[in-house]
């Protein structure tokens, strides 16, 4: 007797695929993963139908889900972020049902406590052996932390590990267990590397781009949280590395040493850490090439599940220990919340992912963007959609000032202080309809495409068709 | 507001050629002028549905500013500002018309 099958098919057979199920699936591979749509043609080749797909992510190569929407085979979803192409489409309605968004936290623990079960996990595992121990660490698609899929191998009913690196001799230190595992697959390949991982992450040279992360970092040093033991968090765009690097500068200059940076890593927190900026690394998903290999090496550098990162049934969750969170927005509003989903025309493009968990989580939350993005304001009186509720959220910085919460009026004085251009969220906005004008409001449909359900279970927007 | 500026002498504008100004980038606007016996105007924009009435209106300003009576004129928006609009569309009339910019 082995786990080891020849073929998805036969695991699809062997399991007992059937419509109505719930097939889940993790998102390390990003937008190079062949799993989510392998699996999918075997289902929809198998005949079976109404299927529920609970995805940590969705990605523009997942295109093909949309002919199975199409043909009836998958009739619900339920993720935590889509990628544009796939967001437009069920923007336009092909869903029966509406997508229930969720965020990365909840994910975890709605798949833990049974309120959003799972039938079959399908784990996309770089590494893996005959008895299902498997890794991202190793191997030709290697991506690092598998941390998202940890609570789909745990919980769910089934667990199908595929693999394109099968190895003869035991894997030391898995990071899922073959305990959980009923069937390995072994495939030529699970993911193309080039969309897997960026080979470097870069920080921007827009001179705009600087001017708000040098504001961010200079946020952070007024805020009283920068001392030793300081926590962080920021993500892979050019202004957030820029933020970081601009923030490595006063780490290293006044001596500080954090106690860890959290969240998908990239190589330049992985130098930050090396630097002596951080004790520890922790690490959802890695976003490069650097943060692979120091996950792999670095014994400072640690996996950990989306329910250790931002559960909100875990009170010891990272995110609850976070001092300080620099995020992103294509929308926030002058009551400060804040729209990741929708683009501007309402149109899917996106999803909370963690941004309502960190938000929610640490002491300092800061939105970086543009106040003009393309002539649209990032301001306006209601956001297109409530991502992240505005009393979660502490400042906005732009290049023509920073906003802070009135909830919040010590941080505010604080940065008045350091001398940083303090400006009303509402001033914001007429600079921005000032320069750009102000735009017609977008038509939208009368069918709801998605809800957008918060951290603590509650529907906080829904998001109509156009 | 600024005709005799932008009309050199207040001359007619005659389009003799092809001419382009403005990229294809974030924020910009590129403008292409082509001979033709009527008006038209084709705009394509990113923004279309929050401000392509604006845009129009903006390009039948310039035109009537520029004494433009005769040319298609094509905009290929990604987001401009009102300003940069004009700037592009100033140029690129000049450019058609060979008037020193």
């Amino acid at each position: 007797m082995s786990k080891v099958l020849r073929s998805i098919e036969e695991a699809v057979k062997l399991i007992g695929v059937k419509s109505g199920m719930t097939l889940s699936f993790h998102h390390h591979l990003r937008n190079g993963d062949y799993v989510l749509n392998a699996v999918m043609a075997e289902v929809a080749k198998a005949g079976i139908r109404d299927i529920k797909i609970n995805a940590s992510s969705l990605f523009d190569v997942h295109e093909p889900l949309l002919d199975h929407i199409r043909n009836g085979v998958v009739t619900e979803l339920e993720t935590a972020y889509m990628g544009a192409k796939i967001g437009a489409a069920i923007s336009s309605g092909i869903l029966a049902k509406p997508v229930t968004f969720r965020t990365h936290g909840s994910r975890g623990s709605t798949i833990a406590d049974g309120s959003s079960p799972v039938d079959v996990a399908f784990i996309a595992a770089p590494t893996s052996d005959k008895f299902g121990n498997c890794t991202g660490k190793i191997g030709k698609s290697a991506c690092g932390s598998l941390g998202y899929a940890f609570s789909d191998a745990q919980y769910a009913k089934r667990v199908v590990v595929i693999t394109d690196n099968l190895v003869e001799t035991e894997l030391e230190n898995p990071s899922i267990k073959g305990d959980r595992v009923d069937y390995v697959v072994e495939l030529e390949s699970i993911g193309n590397v080039a969309g897997i991982v960026s080979g470097t992450t870069r920080i921007t040279r827009d001179p705009v781009g600087l001017v708000m992360a040098s504001y961010a970092a200079r946020i952070i040093e007024a805020s009283s949280l920068l001392k030793d033991g300081m926590s962080f968090q920021t993500g892979a765009g050019g202004a957030s590395l820029a933020a970081a690097k601009y923030l490595k500068d006063i780490m290293l200059e006044k001596k500080i040493r954090g106690s860890f940076a959290l969240g998908g890593i990239t190589g330049y927190l992985v130098d930050m850490q090396k630097e002596g900026c951080f004790d520890k690394l922790y690490d959802v998903q890695c976003f490069d090439l650097d943060a692979v290999e120091s996950i792999r090496t670095n014994p400072c550098h640690e996996e950990i599940s989306a329910i250790q990162y931002a559960s909100p049934d875990n009170i010891d969750a990272k995110v609850n220990k976070l001092d300080v969170v620099i995020l992103g927005a294509t929308e926030v509003d002058t009551d400060f919340n804040v729209n990741v989903h929708t683009d501007s025309n309402g149109k899917i493009m996106g999803g909370s992912g963690g941004h309502s968990d960190t938000a929610q989580g640490a002491k300092l939350s800061m939105i970086v963007a543009p106040l003009l993005r393309s002539r649209l304001s990032i301001v306006s009186d209601r956001v297109t959609c409530i991502s992240t509720p505005g009393d979660t959220v502490d400042v906005l910085v732009t290049q023509h000032g920073i906003a802070v919460n009135p909830k919040r009026a010590e941080l505010k004085q604080r940065l008045i202080d350091a001398r940083l251009p303090i400006v009303d969220i509402h001033e914001l906005k007429d600079k921005a309809q000032k320069l750009a004008g102000i735009p017609a409001p977008i038509p939208v449909g009368d069918k709801v495409v998605a809800n957008v359900v918060y951290r603590d279970g509650r529907i906080i927007d829904t998001i109509k068709n156009i | 507001m600024c005709d005799a500026k932008i009309c050199t002498d207040g001359e007619k504008m005659d389009i003799k050629k092809s001419a382009v100004a403005g990229t294809l980038e974030s924020n910009d606007v590129f403008v292409e002028i082509e001979e033709s016996d009527t008006l038209k105007i084709e705009i394509e924009s990113i923004v279309y549905a929050q401000f392509g009435e604006d845009i129009k209106n903006t390009v039948k300003d310039m035109l009537d500013k520029m004494d433009v009576k005769a040319a298609k004129v094509s905009l290929n928006d990604h987001g401009a500002l009102d300003c940069v609009i004009r700037a592009r569309l100033e140029t690129a009339i000049k450019r058609a018309s060979e008037v020193e910019a």
